[in-house]
């Protein structure tokens, strides 16, 4: 919404509380009402442009495209001006710089050639001004100047925008005069204005069908618009606006059209009002009828844009077809135009719901949708229509009709609303008297009334009455935020209040995605942040759950897995020629329940590793990740952070935990209490593209729900006494696994095996066919005493016995 | 004492006197070995001094054994410092080997995310307060994300957050405030929440929006809490957060769950008030919206307004970040590009 500073200092004394300062207000507003986002001068650099009426109007000798003009600037000596615009009006007045002025911008204006011809000076287009953004337009002004006027002077400028930031509840801030309100703190600087002196009509009032002033008004659809004004005015001259008028216009950005509309627009502008006039010649019958749109019907809108309808939007009709969208935008067919005569003022009061409706159908928004959408003031009516009727009669001439169309139930009395003191004090914390908050209330309409019943409780509680235009203030707590905006929240108390315990325990899984990080970034991991999007199957990696309305293809699922997506974060450091890369993010992934209706979320960590092991070293090659290192971070997280946990070898999988299986063959799982909880291993050449510099790409993945709680690591006594390695070289077949001969040690050993640790594994020839050998070092060690050579030997003939037994392994001699 | 035993004291005593002093002359560690071996070695002076003890006559043998031993224990002491010293003084002479400017082995380097870390921060700042963490569900009902929260489906307010529906009243959540109702039906007052999480918008990705995104909800609910104590509390997380020297500021707002209802904004912290890109000229740039939790929200999730009173915020850690860290593009934050994320870690 943008503000005429001008404007409002006309409806409000700005100069004592604001030195007249529009920075001042702009701060003041943003502080108690809604922020002022931008705050920019408007026409500035008009000086020394005058008014200059077009004397003659001729062809350019030596162009086709350029006239060459006399005009007046009020000093009786015309001056020759070349002019390039398609239509210049003989006896029209227009802007002109003289030689020796300037355009706002700075560009000096000389007396030069153009074309042979000599022109002094040039008339200016609302571009050139710095005032609108009409393209080629030279400015057109209104015949109620002279030449030789001040454009500036005569526009009202120069003015200041304030571009205010409307809260959605606060549409009564979409207007000069509700701002007005909010800036004047005594309310007596609030300047009254009276209208409808000139013009006040006799009412032709129907429920629902109303005629008079040569007109019939029927609400066919009184759900969709509860009453509806209007008034006829006969032998218009449209034509430009009043220079003043264009002024105001320009000062807030707005663009003007005709003396008609702009008054329209003016007392949106200045009330808040949403007003539409018709050409009355336009409408069959004479009629005007407020009902749904039939299915199919169409409507070509101001702005060119033909929409198909169905009965969801309402339209404005005649007696035969639809010629305006209710409360969105007046009809190209009914629009009115310089030819027209006599012209119906529409005042109504939309339905909220239905003016949504009709501009969620057909796509527009406009400052009337924005302002019914919202509630507008329906006690305003008439004040608007009159104000609106003595405009036009003021710039466009003509006759009102003395009667005028009233159709609709009269709108029910605005609410009064109770505020207690009390209350006051229990959400704000501030003891205010009654006096107090009358002060701060009273300025924006907000009156105390005389409370009809009286008794206990009753010096606590003020009956406030509600203005209409605050259709947002229905609870007690919409008056108690008035008292607060109004007292100012830059005003409250300092308090050293903060501290309060909570009832509510922390979530689990906040520490363990805590815990993860610190493990992971210990490990020399990147935390990414990736979005929860992806497309429904990128190289094989799947999604499951779609996007119904998505944004586009690369978001039309939810991912169901972590690693699919730090993929593609891969594949973008590929695209910047990283071959190192290694990522983890800790994210959300989401499955269908039992049915399409019902989802699962789920937290899991992923990691994606691939390149060197370490940065690059002059003292030799360092080699690549491979399995061993991922696994070796699953590892360690598995062990650390899940409690007893194991990994266990596994083939690649079709469990949906993968989605759509970026693991390789031979991957590895986390297992704990019989579920997978965790997978991960060297990822599928072709899930990930990748350029043929890349490494291999190592992949893992993790429910955060494995992680356990912190558990505290119990004190053992550590041994004084040495331990005792001994080596054991075994073949075994070559379908054994190496973790479960681990395994089987360790369920065999006593407590005197402390550590197992592989150091070779060897495959050849001279083994025997289909077998391998595996070297263990066992170490042992007894908390008590120095182990004898026999306690150790008969150890490990319990381990070698035990894995000829169970693996049919062979002990190699040494 | 007798003569033997006398002689060989003095013996001893001329033998410690000698062997210090050529231990401490040798100056290199040829002639300290030399001395070692001539002095402390397997047929040196000492062993044959000792050796001697033998002759000693039995009541003094024992006097002259302790003083053999205390002339070993010196020299030994004196051996053992000089050998050091030397070394010393031989590393030294001989100047670097290595040349130690060479590259050290290094190791990659991990790190947080930059909105992980805002996150962190602004966690730790309202647990000293007194609030806790917790997360929830990123689908969720309609109930929850609107109704519970006193946005009607049908009102402008809907407008202000465009919406991913996945079914008819099943939504990816548009904000972390579906906590709010969530944690006061599961919980009785009083309550102190901090909920971080992802919450969704159909908001194209561009500089500055992202069709997911971070927020950090807070929620506080307890019998009498009001205005001041949360503008207090707010104020000082902006302290605390941005720095003393921060200002703040609470100007009206418009959230259909708080009444009264506050955006805080906070003096730029690029150009600390003056006008800048960062702040739009203004000067301020806006942190979090927040207010007094809706009488609505309560009566929705059955607690008594006009018993219970509190606040409510919300912030996106990211915009945060990216003000923090001076990040021009939002787009930045969730590409997972290695440069980017080795600058911030």
């Amino acid at each position: 919404m943008n503000l005429s500073f001008n404007w409002l200092a006309e409806l409000v004394d700005l100069e004592a509380s604001f030195q007249g300062d529009a920075k001042t207000v702009a701060e003041h507003l943003t502080l108690i009402a809604a922020a002022v986002e931008k705050i920019e001068p408007v026409g500035e650099g008009l000086d020394g442009i005058v008014a200059a009426r077009v004397l003659e109007v001729g062809p350019h000798p030596n162009a086709d495209r350029l006239s060459l003009c006399k005009v007046d600037r009020g000093d009786g000596a015309p001056l020759d001006v070349v002019c390039g615009a398609p239509v210049i009006v003989k006896g029209a007045l227009y802007p002109h710089v003289a030689p020796g002025g300037t355009l706002p911008s700075g560009f000096a204006i000389e007396s030069r050639k153009i074309r042979g011809e000599l022109s002094h000076g040039m008339l200016c287009s609302d571009i050139e001004l710095e005032l609108g953004r009409d393209k080629g337009g030279i400015m057109r002004l209104a015949d109620d100047i002279v030449p030789g006027t001040s454009v500036g002077e005569a526009l009202g400028l120069p003015d200041t925008r304030l571009a205010l930031d409307l809260n959605p509840n606060r549409v009564d801030l979409g207007c000069h005069v509700g701002v007005a309100r909010e800036l004047a703190a005594p309310a007596e600087a609030l300047r009254e204005r009276d209208f409808g002196t000139s013009w006040d009509p006799a009412w032709r009032d129907g429920d629902d069908e109303a005629s008079g002033a040569g007109l019939r008004v029927r609400i066919e659809a009184p759900d969709r618009c509860s009453r509806y004004l209007a008034a006829v005015v006969r032998g218009v001259r449209v034509g430009p606006s009043p220079t003043w008028l264009v002024g105001r216009l320009m000062a807030v950005g707005a663009r003007p059209i005709n003396n008609v509309v702009d008054a329209t627009n003016y007392v949106l502008l200045e009330q808040n009002q949403p007003l539409h006039a018709f050409d009355l010649k336009t409408l069959n019958g004479s009629e005007i009828r407020v009902r749904a749109a039939t299915d199919g019907e169409q409507v070509t809108t101001l702005d060119g844009q033909t929409h198909k309808l169905t009965s969801a939007a309402s339209v404005i009709a005649d007696r035969d077809r639809a010629g305006a969208l209710a409360g969105v935008m007046g009809g190209l067919d009914t629009e009115v135009t310089t030819e027209t005569v006599d012209v119906v003022i529409e005042c109504a009061a939309f339905d909220p719901a239905a003016v949504r409706r009709t501009a969620r159908e057909t796509g527009l928004s406009t400052d009337a949708s924005y302002r019914f959408e919202r509630g507008i003031d329906v006690h305003a009516g008439e004040h608007a229509l009159k104000r609106c009727v003595e405009l036009i009669l003021a710039t466009a001439g003509g006759e009102a009709e003395a009667e005028a169309i009233r159709v609709g139930p009269a709108p029910t009395r605005p609410p009064v609303q109770k505020l207690r003191l009390s209350r006051v004090k229990q959400v704000l914390g501030l003891d205010l008297g009654r006096a107090d908050v009358a002060t701060h209330l009273e300025p924006i309409g907000l009156r105390e009334v005389e409370s009809e019943t009286s008794g206990g409780g009753a010096e606590d509680v003020l009956q406030i009455q509600v203005p209409g235009w605050r259709t947002d203030i229905t609870r007690e707590i919409d008056l108690v935020e008035e008292v607060a905006r109004r007292v100012g929240y830059e005003r409250f108390p300092d308090a050293d209040r903060r501290f309060r315990t909570s009832s509510v325990p922390e979530d689990e899984s906040v520490g363990a995605a805590a815990r993860v990080r610190r493990e992971l970034v210990a490990e020399g991991l990147l935390e990414a942040r990736s979005l929860s999007f992806m497309p429904g199957d990128h190289l094989g990696n799947r999604a499951i759950v779609a996007v119904p309305n998505p944004l586009s293809n690369e978001e039309s699922y939810l991912r169901a897995a972590m690693v699919p997506v730090l993929l593609r974060r891969l594949e973008h450091n590929f695209s910047r020629r990283h071959r190192n890369v290694r990522l983890f993010e800790i994210g959300t992934v989401f499955d269908y329940g039992e049915t399409p209706d019902q989802f699962r979320e789920q937290r899991r960590v992923g990691v994606v590793m691939t390149g060197g092991r370490r940065p690059g070293h002059w003292s030799g090659p360092v080699p690549d990740l491979e399995l061993w290192d991922i696994k070796g971070i699953a590892e360690r997280l598995a062990h650390r952070l899940c409690g007893s946990l194991v990994t266990a070898g596994s083939e690649a999988s079709d469990d949906p935990f993968l989605a759509g299986g970026w693991l390789a063959p031979d991957g590895f799982r986390v297992e704990k209490d019989g579920a997978i909880v965790g997978i991960g291993g060297l990822v599928r050449a072709s899930a990930v593209d990748g350029p043929p510099w890349a490494a291999p790409v190592l992949a893992f993945e993790l429910r955060l729900d494995a992680v356990e709680p912190v558990r505290h690591a119990t004190y053992r006594v550590t041994s004084q006494f040495p331990s005792v390695r001994r080596d054991l070289s075994v073949t075994i077949p070559a379908d054994v696994r190496a973790g479960d001969v681990e395994a089987a040690v360790r369920s065999v050993a006593t407590d005197l095996l402390v550590n197992v640790r592989l150091f070779d594994v060897y495959a050849g020839e001279e083994l025997g066919e289909g077998r391998r050998a595996l070297g263990w070092a066992f170490r042992f060690r007894a908390p008590d005493r120095t182990l004898t050579d026999e306690e150790v030997e008969s150890e490990m003939r319990l381990l070698s016995d035990a894995l000829e037994e169970q693996f049919d392994a062979k002990v190699r001699s040494a | 004492m007798t003569e033997v035993g006398a002689s060989l004291l003095d013996r001893l005593a001329a033998l410690e006197e000698q062997g210090l002093v050529a231990i401490r002359a040798a100056g290199d560690s040829d002639a300290l070995e030399t001395a070692r071996v001539d002095y402390l070695g397997r047929n040196g002076r000492l062993a044959d001094a000792m050796g001697a003890i033998g002759t000693v006559e039995a009541k003094a043998r024992r006097e002259v054994g302790q003083r053999a031993n205390a002339v070993k224990t010196a020299l030994l002491a004196a051996l053992e410092d000089e050998t050091r010293r030397l070394s010393d003084a031989e590393a030294a002479g001989k100047g670097p080997r290595l040349d130690t400017t060479l590259p050290a082995r290094r190791s990659w380097v991990g790190g947080l995310h930059p909105v992980t870390r805002v996150i962190d921060e602004i966690a730790e700042i309202f647990q000293d307060l007194g609030f806790t963490r917790v997360e929830g569900p990123e689908i969720e009902t309609t109930w929850y994300n609107f109704t519970a929260l006193n946005i009607p489906l049908d009102h402008p307010a809907a407008d202000m957050m465009d919406t991913f529906y996945l079914h008819d009243d099943v939504v990816l959540r548009t904000h972390t405030s579906p906590m709010q109702a969530r944690v006061m039906e599961a919980h009785e007052p009083p309550v102190r929440v901090l909920v971080p999480g992802l919450a969704y918008r159909r908001d194209s990705f561009d500089p500055s929006h992202a069709p997911a995104f971070e927020q950090i909800e807070g929620l506080a609910v307890d019998e009498g809490i009001d205005f001041i104590e949360f503008r207090s509390s707010i104020q000082h997380f902006v302290k605390q957060f941005f720095g003393k020297d921060t200002r703040s500021r609470f100007r009206p707002s418009y959230y259909p769950f708080t009444e009264p209802s506050a955006e805080v904004d906070v003096s730029c912290t690029v150009c600390s008030g003056s006008g800048c890109p960062t702040c739009k000229r203004t000067g301020w740039i806006t942190i979090m919206g927040s207010g007094m939790v809706d009488p609505a929200v309560f009566e929705a999730v059955g607690i008594d307004p006009e018993r219970y009173t509190g606040y409510a915020f919300g912030m996106g850690p990211a915009r945060i970040a990216m003000v923090r860290h001076g990040i021009p593009d939002m787009r930045l934050l969730y590409e997972g590009e290695l440069d980017f994320l080795e600058q911030m870690a």
